[in-house]
């Protein structure tokens, strides 16, 4: 211990560093985050790269919301619709929660788009960024069968005749589609255990793949570095970039080098 | 200054390449072989030949330009972990020599074969009946029971009463369907139905009556519900627009066969719904009409013609 007496400053300074060192030196979290958030990237990013992480904000507005309103809802014929009226009418701000996370799905879904849109037109699913790409397409097409399983929950005519249809679009898929259509409704017919099951899917099954796979998403997107915009001078090695070894742009071009060497 | 050649480190190394297979026509042959035979299959039996030998050419020509020259036949023999003791030599000898001095089959191996096994096994006890409990119960125990809609005497002749019964109790409202009943009067001595099934071939909406019903004179018998009719024109949905005579064959919009039909029984004067099955087209009207029979199909399903090859296996319903 320092022999010296600490200044206050200092002194809050330490109350404030301790535990976070204490946490750093058990399981190295601090500086991955650290390393997370501070990772190099090119110095020419444009704001239309911030959709990503746009689409990942809403993805978690859902998530809260939606385990939320499971604290509220019913997934059974007879008390669905009720529970929904419940939550809108007389709840605390039920109202807000479920407002957010009925257009939030719609805003959820609007951003995947676009943030596949910026990605098509920056080419950054090009090599070595292929593997990002399918699981981004995985991840779109989970992020509709959400949208697809919770537009059941309300249970009202609308939801009961949009899954109707939805189902029997699936059931015209060449082959399996039959398969396909007998076991999403649970039956030959929509019935009771259909409302739990499309809540089941839609709680549990593919909540949970999402989750996996914006991990994996993640991972390649740090592991690969983030693209230069495509009309990048850097990228093209005409820029800024040109003989200035301080800037470390290098780890985000759209050429994959080995790991470490670059940073 | 070229940035990537200042950069000697990294474009001196192999890995600097990208993997990306070269330029290649053939898929786009394979594409048009492709269209060519999803025409066919609805133009005419040739066309589709044509489309498949150009797609099967392409594809071999592109299957052959993408192994082509891929390092994958180069890939080094992976070092087994337990020959790798005496690594502190030359890589390549001690490999050699250990190959040669330690056992054929290591208990390592053996030790990291059977975790491995187990691993795999226990996961697939697990899992086996879980996914089974998903799935299975969609498909078992479907069937239909029988359905007393009421005394025959409910139905007058030659008019539709819009029947809505509850077809299963222990599911309740959610079971709650519709079937347009007419009464044809006697055949042979027998007392003739039509049962048309509410489900739109299409997409499964409910399809209406396409004329007045006399709702003042709705009966109900238990929980079955009877409105008769003033005269039916036909029948059509609100969904998509599709179109059905009073027989309950299409005449426009989407749907791709007439309506679903229930077959029925009558005990102790009382008219029995049986099993749905699903009708192509019906000729005639009445109780002379020849119905085009096939087994129950989801909505949207081609259950004749070329078409209803795609559904060349029906789920237990």
């Amino acid at each position: 211990m320092a022999t010296q007496k600490l200044t206050r400053s200092q002194q809050a300074q330490q109350a404030i560093l301790y535990p976070v060192d204490w946490l750093e030196e058990r399981s190295g979290l601090v500086g991955g985050v650290r390393y997370f958030l501070f990772r190099k990237v090119p110095g020419d990013t444009n704001w239309f790269q911030t959709l990503g992480a746009a689409t990942l904000t809403a993805f978690i507005v859902q998530a809260l919301t939606g385990s939320i309103l499971a604290m509220y809802y019913k997934p059974d014929p007879n008390t669905a619709y009720a529970s929904i009226q419940n939550i809108t009418n007389n709840l605390w701000a039920g109202w807000l929660v479920r407002g957010m996370h009925r257009w939030g799905a719609s805003v959820f879904i609007i951003l995947m788009f676009m943030h596949m849109g910026r990605v098509f037109l920056f080419g950054a699913y090009k090599y070595p960024r292929e593997l990002n790409w399918i699981i981004g397409v995985l991840l779109l097409a989970m992020g509709l069968g959400e949208g697809f399983t919770g537009y059941l929950l309300p249970w009202d005519q609308t939801a009961y005749w949009a899954t109707v249809v939805g189902i029997n679009i699936n059931g015209t898929a060449p082959f399996l589609g039959p398969f396909l259509a007998q076991f999403l409704q649970g039956g030959t017919y929509i019935n009771a255990d259909t409302l739990s099951r499309f809540y089941a899917i839609h709680m549990l099954l593919i909540p949970g793949a999402i989750f996996a796979l914006i991990g994996l998403h993640l991972y390649l997107v740090v592991r690969l570095g983030v693209t230069s915009p495509p009309w990048s001078k850097e990228a093209a090695g005409t820029g800024p970039l040109n003989g200035k070894v301080t800037r470390p742009a290098r780890s985000g071009l759209t050429r994959f080098t080995k790991r470490g060497s670059s940073r | 200054m070229n940035p990537v050649e200042s950069d000697t480190p990294l474009s001196s190394h192999h890995d600097d390449h990208p993997h990306v297979p070269g330029p290649s026509l053939w898929p786009v042959g394979f594409a048009v072989g492709i269209v060519v035979l999803l025409v066919g299959l609805i133009v005419s039996w040739w066309i589709a030949g044509l489309g498949a030998i150009v797609a099967l050419v392409f594809a071999f020509l592109w299957v052959r330009d993408l192994t082509a020259g891929t390092a994958l036949a180069e890939a080094p023999e992976v070092e087994p972990e337990g020959a790798a003791a005496p690594a502190a030599g030359d890589g390549a000898a001690a490999a050699v020599v250990a190959g040669e001095e330690t056992e054929r089959y290591p208990r390592s191996r053996f030790l990291e074969i059977s975790t491995l096994g187990i691993g795999v096994i226990i996961g697939g006890v697990v899992t086996a009946p879980a996914l089974g409990f998903m799935v299975a119960p969609a498909f078992l125990k479907q069937g239909t029971k029988d359905i007393d809609v009421g005394p025959i005497d409910e139905f007058p002749e030659g008019k539709y009463v819009v029947t809505t019964f509850t077809a299963d109790a222990a599911q309740g409202t959610v079971s709650r369907r519709t079937a347009y009943i007419r009464y044809n009067g006697q055949l042979n001595g027998l007392p003739s139905f039509t049962i048309i099934s509410n489900h739109c071939a299409h997409l499964g909406c409910p399809v209406q009556p396409n004329g007045p019903l006399d709702n003042a004179h709705t009966t109900h018998y238990k929980d079955v519900r009877l409105i008769p009719s003033i005269s039916i024109a036909g029948f059509g949905c609100p969904c998509h627009g599709g179109q059905y005579d009073t027989e309950g064959n299409r005449v426009a919009g989407p749907p791709v066969r007439a309506l679903d039909r229930y077959s029925f029984s009558i005990r102790n004067g009382h008219l029995y719904l049986g099993t749905p099955f699903s009708v192509s087209h019906v000729d005639g009207a009445g109780a002379t009409a020849q119905i085009h029979k096939w087994p129950f199909a989801f909505p949207g399903e081609h259950v004749n013609g070329i078409e209803s090859w795609l559904y060349p296996i029906q789920p237990p319903h």
